[in-house]
């Protein structure tokens, strides 16, 4: 049977499909040739047309990351630019296809790629709002994370935070001639304000509609407000759910537009929790990085912190003295990983439940098993949830012969168990009796159904187009996942299934998560042997320095976490004395992309299902606003 | 049948509920009782019902590895040969390795020849800025930062009392040897002994030298008392030090009374005519 020539070109490899588009548009796609990097340069007037056909065409229909980087005074790659990145997937798996495109610095234009996939609507805005990059065709480019009122796009080389000492760690005031200070007696509050020129600072205190909503991209269409519908005069009503509200898991604002009870558009607010991790990352060396991954989602800080390590070992190996993690490091990394997305579902689960109204009873059902894994944690890193366990190469540690605890001038001796011991307990009874219980109280619930079934409706093309990741994606019919599309650590060798289901709603995304931990402690009960069967191998790195400077060039690393596809884009440039630390750290944060389809999936929804929409996309905030 | 599956569940939360009573009376009020082997009843891994921890009457035990802010190991006070010596050889590293910058340290350089001594002269953390990632004690290639187990560290006032300077984060080496003793016997066998690694180079390892070093050290409290004495006498002359030793103001002279009003004209006169040439 001959194929049609549409399927020939979705099967294409990347390889072949770079050079399909070089063919297809000459001089317009070139290859990328800097040292250390892949993919391709797209002339960016042309943009949107080669997106567009890699889409259609070539099938890359899943756009997994949009970001800028700024090469101001580089020296090495480029001349002084912003150069947006792009990485493309093919949901039915394999690599990126990675596509960059440059422009100016001091007038920063490029064509908007949200006509084309609308996953990269948040991510634009984010590019805007650190960057300053304008989007020609953007459906509502305005600031994200920052507030109207900010001056200027931090993210850029030569903007300067408010506690600015230099360009880079390790800061020289420190050692040998450290006399300490505290930042904010040298800079105090209140005197280093700066206002863009064109801001109307009363307008954001005032009190009629117009003031509060008008251009500020929220979706209130404020003449419409007090029309008349259908011959009939009604208001339509603005409800401002959050910053603080329960609900809403953290700091976090839904603008939401009421005719009668039911939701004409909903606006996420997000950025209150912002505190510009990814510039702190840039000023930051390789190593100083995996704790502040920690504090991303922190929840599962295991899966943050391989995602990180993953990513920068992909820049070390190209270097000398780096040597590849043992067998016994990739068996525990995945142990830790494992166990940190079954602590993710819980918490998730039983948070939803108490969205739709099942108040705590659920939820600390299942924390009480969570406890048990953040005590392994715990014993085995250091701490609960700030792990901070991965490093490059290696673990911080092998796994203890005893977890136990001594008395101290606090404690007194309670716990002392054996760690395989604990470890073999815990994934073959205590874990799946959790879930099983789990199940029983949820699973059949009549309330859980009605609840569930049918809200939150997102197709599958939509959840595809939105870039959509884990449960979510998954939820609607996409057997997406990384550990499998895109495999990485010792996954090829596990034996799993893809969590998927295909009604796209709440209830959906709830028995992904189901399966999800059944199958993760299918995963840990392959791990157990294994970890028998390397007891001894060493898992640090003797050769990881506390000061590594990575070789020069790119890499993305990501992995399935338990909220979806984290992803770390990593950028190591400029002269030798700056590889020691990130030229550029940007993380695709699956919390923050998730909620591009939020208000697709409230529409037509009533207030109280928004709470339990929110819920069952699963956000962290630490990671939504970074 | 419709509502099966809310029975079901609503069960399962009747199990709970019954299960904490049945753990209550098969353990009587043993169970709250203020006693290790009864916190180990409701928190060990079999536990059923109430788990609850009552902080802080009872306290959770901290595992080896876990980490706070960290401490400074010197030698134990007792010591014979060094008592009280800084492992800490002020080499710079966990200021390097610190991903929120929260130390400073000043090396200690020799008065006479000028160069560096292997000890710091003073050492400080910001435990505000401290995000407890153990880093310093992992790359401390002297074993003489630790991460600590004592967490209760809230105080009323973080503008003086959160920067930690060597005195308060000082702590004996048998205390790191008694909250983890597996770490620091694995520590141990990497170093080849209890002793510091550079014990052999630039520490005290006889009893000789030791007296002799008490000796020294004898001297030098002499000579700082000395000085403070001359100190004392040179204060009725010299320019007026506030703040420096000196009698207290209800034991001052008559004289000294004045010497200080007169200072403190001066100074009012000093700001007064400047105040006059910015205007």
């Amino acid at each position: 049977m001959v194929a049609t020539p549409d399927i020939n070109l979705k099967n294409l490899t990347i390889e072949e499909s770079i050079d399909h588009l070089k063919e297809k548009f000459p001089n317009v796609v070139t290859d990328d040739n800097r040292d250390g990097y892949s993919g391709v340069m797209i002339d960016k007037d042309k943009l949107r047309d080669v997106a567009q056909y890699a889409k259609d065409t070539l099938g890359f229909d899943y756009l997994s990351s949009a970001t800028a980087v700024d090469y101001l005074n580089e020296g090495i790659h480029t001349e002084d630019c912003i150069e947006m990145v792009y990485h493309a997937y093919r949901t039915t798996g394999g690599g990126a296809l990675v596509f960059k495109s440059q422009t100016d610095r001091d007038n920063s234009v490029v064509p908007s790629l949200t006509p084309v996939w609308k996953g990269a609507d948040f991510q634009e805005r984010e590019v805007w709002d650190l960057y300053g990059v304008k989007f020609t065709d953007h459906p509502n480019l305005q600031r994200i994370l920052l507030w109207e009122g900010f001056h200027g796009h931090p993210m850029r080389k030569d903007w300067q935070e408010a506690y600015y000492e230099e360009d880079a760690k390790p800061f020289g005031s420190r050692w040998p001639a450290g006399h300490v200070h505290r930042a904010e007696e040298k800079n105090i509050f209140g005197k280093n304000v700066a206002y863009p020129d064109d801001i109307d600072l009363a307008r954001l205190s005032g009190s009629i509609d117009d003031e509060l909503y008008k251009g500020f991209g929220l979706g209130v269409n404020t003449e419409q407000l007090h029309a008349e519908h259908g011959g009939v005069e009604t208001d339509q009503l603005v409800v401002n759910m959050g910053p603080h509200h329960p609900s809403t898991h953290g700091v976090f604002r839904m603008v939401m537009t009421l005719d009668g009870e039911e939701i004409t558009h909903l606006e996420p607010v997000m950025g209150y929790l912002h505190r510009n991790h990814e510039k702190i990352g840039e000023r930051n060396t390789w190593l100083h990085n995996i704790p502040f991954t920690d504090r991303l989602d922190y929840i599962s800080s295991m899966g943050n912190n391989h995602g990180y390590v993953l990513a920068v070992e992909q820049l070390l190996e190209r270097g000398k003295r780096y040597t590849p993690p043992s067998y016994r490091v990739e068996v525990i990394r995945v142990l830790m990983v494992e166990l940190s997305r079954i602590v993710n579902h819980l918490w998730a689960i039983g948070f939803w439940l108490n969205d739709i109204g099942a108040f705590f009873t659920p939820v600390l059902y299942f924390i009480q098993e969570r406890e048990r894994i953040l005590d392994f944690f715990e014993a085995v890193a250091g701490s609960r949830m700030m792990c901070n366990y991965m490093r490059f190469g290696g673990v911080f540690a092998d796994l203890p012969e005893r977890l136990r605890s001594v008395s101290t001038l606090l404690n007194d001796r309670v716990r002392d168990y054996n760690t395989m011991q604990f470890l073999t307990e815990m994934i073959n009874e205590r874990i799946p009796r959790t879930i099983d219980e789990l199940e029983e109280l949820l699973t059949e619930n009549e309330i859980v159904k009605i609840r569930g079934k049918g809200f939150g409706y997102l197709s599958r093309e939509d959840a595809i187009d939105y870039s959509a990741a884990g449960p979510v994606l998954r939820g609607s019919g996409v057997p997406y996942d990384i550990r499998r599309a895109d495999p990485y650590s010792i996954y090829p060798e596990l034996d799993f299934d893809v969590a998927v289901q295909q009604e796209g709603d709440m209830y959906a995304r709830y028995m992904v998560r189901v399966q999800e931990m059944y199958e993760s402690v299918r995963i840990l009960k392959q791990i157990l042997p294994r970890l028998e069967y390397t007891a001894g191998e060493s898992v640090t790195d003797n050769n990881s320095a506390y000061a590594d400077k990575a070789p020069l060039g790119e890499a993305y690393g990501r992995v399935e976490n338990g909220k979806g596809e984290l992803g770390f884009y990593v950028v190591s440039a400029g002269n030798k004395r700056t590889t020691g630390n990130p030229w550029r750290y940007h993380v695709r944060a699956p919390s923050f992309i998730n909620l591009t389809p939020l208000g697709k999936m409230s529409e037509g929804a009533k207030v109280a299902d928004v709470v339990g929409i929110l819920g069952s996309i699963d956000i962290v905030l630490g990671e939504t606003d970074r | 049948m419709a509502g099966q599956g809310l029975l079901k569940g609503l069960m399962l939360t009747l199990r709970h509920f019954v299960d904490s009573y049945v753990e209550d009376f098969r353990y009587g009020l043993r169970r709250y009782a203020p006693d290790v082997d009864n916190f180990q009843v409701r928190q060990g891994v079999e536990a059923e019902g109430v788990k609850t921890v009552m902080y802080p009457d009872e306290k959770l035990a901290m595992p080896e590895r876990f980490r706070f802010v960290p401490f400074l190991v010197v030698q134990d006070h007792d010591d014979e040969l060094n008592p009280g010596k800084d492992w800490c050889t002020s080499c710079g590293i966990c200021a390097k390795v610190c991903p929120p910058q929260c130390i400073w340290i000043v090396r200690s350089d020799d008065p006479v020849t000028g160069k560096p001594v292997p000890e710091p002269e003073a050492f400080f953390i910001d435990i505000d800025i401290c995000m407890n990632c153990g880093f310093c004690a992992e790359f401390c290639p002297f074993d003489a930062i630790k991460m600590d187990h004592d967490y209760e560290l809230a105080s009323y006032d973080r503008t003086t009392n959160h920067i930690f300077d060597k005195p308060k984060l000082s702590k004996e080496v048998r205390y790191w040897n008694h909250i983890a003793p597996t770490r620091a016997e694995e520590e141990m066998e990497v170093r080849g002994s209890w002793n510091h690694k550079n014990f052999e180079k630039s520490w005290v390892t006889t009893k000789a030298e030791a007296e002799a070093a008490r000796g020294a050290q004898a001297d030098k409290r002499e000579e700082v008392q000395s000085r403070k004495e001359e100190a004392k006498s040179d204060i009725g002359d010299g320019p007026l030090k506030i703040g420096q030793p000196g009698k207290a103001p209800w034991e001052e002279s008559e004289e000294m009374r004045e010497a200080r009003a007169a200072a403190a004209k001066r100074r009012k006169a000093i700001r007064a005519q400047r105040r006059t040439e910015q205007n």
